[in-house]
């Protein structure tokens, strides 16, 4: 509880510190969008070579001369992909798979040709609407009542399988090394990784769980190093990383549906008791049952939101410190932009970790609440 | 509001990964390390109890023999000063036994003498008796060869015993 405090505290600080870039930022824009006109007619020669520097999301604006949108090329980085983009106008086409009423359909995404082309699959002709797989009707129209299920293997499930492989990877080599040297001090990957286990165990599981910390071990350290990995990687700006896995709202939906599920299954008596007939008086017993069950759903909720937030919020930022050199058309920005980015990068890299620590340690004292036996 | 809406695809493959992944981790992974790491915390604190009780028991050990220490220096004394007094109690017998031998002997010795001079007395008395009367003999011979000085000696004998 006492780390709890401490957190929540940083927490606050780190909001702060969010608060005043975004509204610094707020500020830049605004003026400059006033000077917009002015800047407007710039040397082209400096624009070339901003372009020639933009990589990644330059290639939008390098199509001649069509206005830079900062927040098209934003949301779609934050967004989900059908491929996954690697440099100018190369992408990695992913599988596409469907599940329609006819049945399940599968084909590369580079049929889509970057949404160009339709693609006749077996059962439907498809068509990529801002990176949605829409069903074309016989009249060559998206035909919005053939409901298909989009299985696809996007840039955040890929992305998520290469922090899953990174993670088997590295932990089952440290486990290896716990077999290979039983009884010994740790030695390289294993000496980095035991004192984060070690912090998971002791400082996150035993104070909010209690003696029956054993049997949430393997979910919390499981979240604790997945969160981790994907934000750590979602930090890396090529290829593979950059996806913005855990800043999408359907993965923190399912890890917060995970926690939901492990701390109601676990709840005991004394927990249910507490919700279904809470020691209130008889006439505020409906109000304050429905209170406790939306508290039942709400905390898994705010854990959803927080990680979602603050990792898209995270992205956002630095997405927007390096859309300022596109916005203002010069490489005068762009040693600001980059110091920025820097700082934001390593602030990231501490949100990395406190928002996975946050989301296992909130798991744990729910969790705990729920195991409690005195009362 | 794309944002915030959960895509189903995204939704089914993270939850097929990641319960994947719990199970993988928890059987290859978390397993066998929580494990190691239970038990070289229990060895080592094992270890460190052991080291503590061996301080503990060196400790005592050493204290045990400084006491024997003590103890043996003490008994050392003892003995030196029991030692001491047997020898002088011993040399003061000795002393005293001889002394009182001695002057057993010297008594011995003296009795004997002083028999040895009363026997040598009384022989010479003896012979000096013998001799007197040979020579009271030899000269009443001589002297008494006439009538008269015979007399004479008889009256004159008469006259010592009147005396007396």
């Amino acid at each position: 509880m006492d780390c709890n405090r401490v957190f929540v505290s940083k927490v606050k600080r780190l909001t702060i510190v969010f608060t005043l870039l975004i509204a610094f930022l707020s500020i830049k824009i605004d003026t400059f969008a006033q000077v917009d006109s002015a800047v407007v007619p710039v040397d082209s020669v400096v624009a070339e070579s901003a372009h020639a520097a933009s990589g990644e999301h330059g290639a939008e604006a390098g199509h001649g001369k069509e206005k830079f949108e900062p927040t098209k090329v934003i949301m779609e980085h934050i967004a989900d992909s059908h491929m996954w983009h690697l440099w100018g106008h190369t992408s990695l086409p992913l599988p596409v798979i469907l599940y329609t009423p006819a049945g399940l359909e599968v084909f590369s995404s580079a049929h889509f040709h970057h949404g160009e082309e339709d693609y006749k699959g077996t059962y439907n002709t498809y068509r990529l609407v801002e990176d949605h797989v829409k069903v074309i009707g016989a009249n060559g129209q998206v035909d919005e009542a053939t409901s298909v299920l989009d299985f696809s293997i996007t840039k955040n499930v890929a992305a998520m399988f290469v922090a899953i492989l990174v993670i088997l990877i590295v932990f089952i080599s440290v486990a290896g090394a716990y077999k290979k040297r039983v009884g010994k001090a740790p030695k390289g990957l294993q000496s980095l990784i035991e004192p984060i286990i070690v912090f998971v165990r002791d400082d996150i599981a035993k104070p909010n769980i209690g003696h029956k910390y054993n049997k949430f071990m393997p979910y919390l350290l499981t979240v604790f190093f997945f969160i981790w990995f994907n934000n750590l990687l979602g930090l890396v700006p090529i290829f593979p990383g950059g996806a913005n896995v855990t800043g999408n709202i359907a993965l923190t939906f399912v890890m917060a549906l995970g926690t939901l599920i492990i701390v109601n299954i676990n709840g005991n008596k004394y927990y249910w008791k507490h919700i279904l007939l809470p020691d209130v008086p008889f006439w505020l017993w409906p109000l304050m049952v429905v209170v406790e069950v939306i508290g039942i759903i709400s905390k898994p909720f705010a854990l959803m939101v927080r990680l979602f937030a603050n990792i898209t919020a995270g992205h956002i930022i630095v997405l927007s410190l390096i859309s300022l050199i596109f916005i203002f058309e010069t490489l005068a920005i762009a040693p600001v932009s980059v110091a920025f980015v820097l700082f934001m990068d390593v602030l990231e890299l501490l949100v990395a970790f406190l928002q996975a620590f946050i989301f296992t340690l909130l798991t744990a004292l729910f969790i705990g609440m729920a195991v409690e036996e005195h009362h | 509001m794309e944002l915030v809406t959960p895509s189903i695809g995204l939704v089914f493959w993270t939850s097929i990964a990641f319960i994947c992944l719990l199970i993988i981790l928890r059987k290859f992974a978390w397993k066998p390390i929580l494990g190691a790491i239970h038990e070289r915390e229990q060895s080592i604190d094992e270890a460190l109890n052991k080291a503590e009780l061996a301080k503990q028991e060196m400790a005592r050990l050493t204290s045990q023999n400084q006491d024997l220490m003590q103890q043996a220096r003490a008994e050392r004394d003892e003995i030196l000063k029991e030692a001491k007094t047997l020898k002088d109690s011993i040399l003061n017998e000795a002393k005293k036994q001889a002394q009182v031998e001695g002057a057993k002997l010297i008594e011995k010795a003296k009795i004997e003498i002083e028999n040895q001079k009363k026997a040598a007395l009384a022989e010479v008395k003896d012979q000096v008796s013998t001799l007197s009367l040979e020579i009271a003999e030899r000269v009443l011979r001589t002297q008494l060869d006439d009538k008269t000085k015979q007399e004479a000696l008889v009256a004159n004998l008469l006259k010592d015993v009147e005396l007396n």
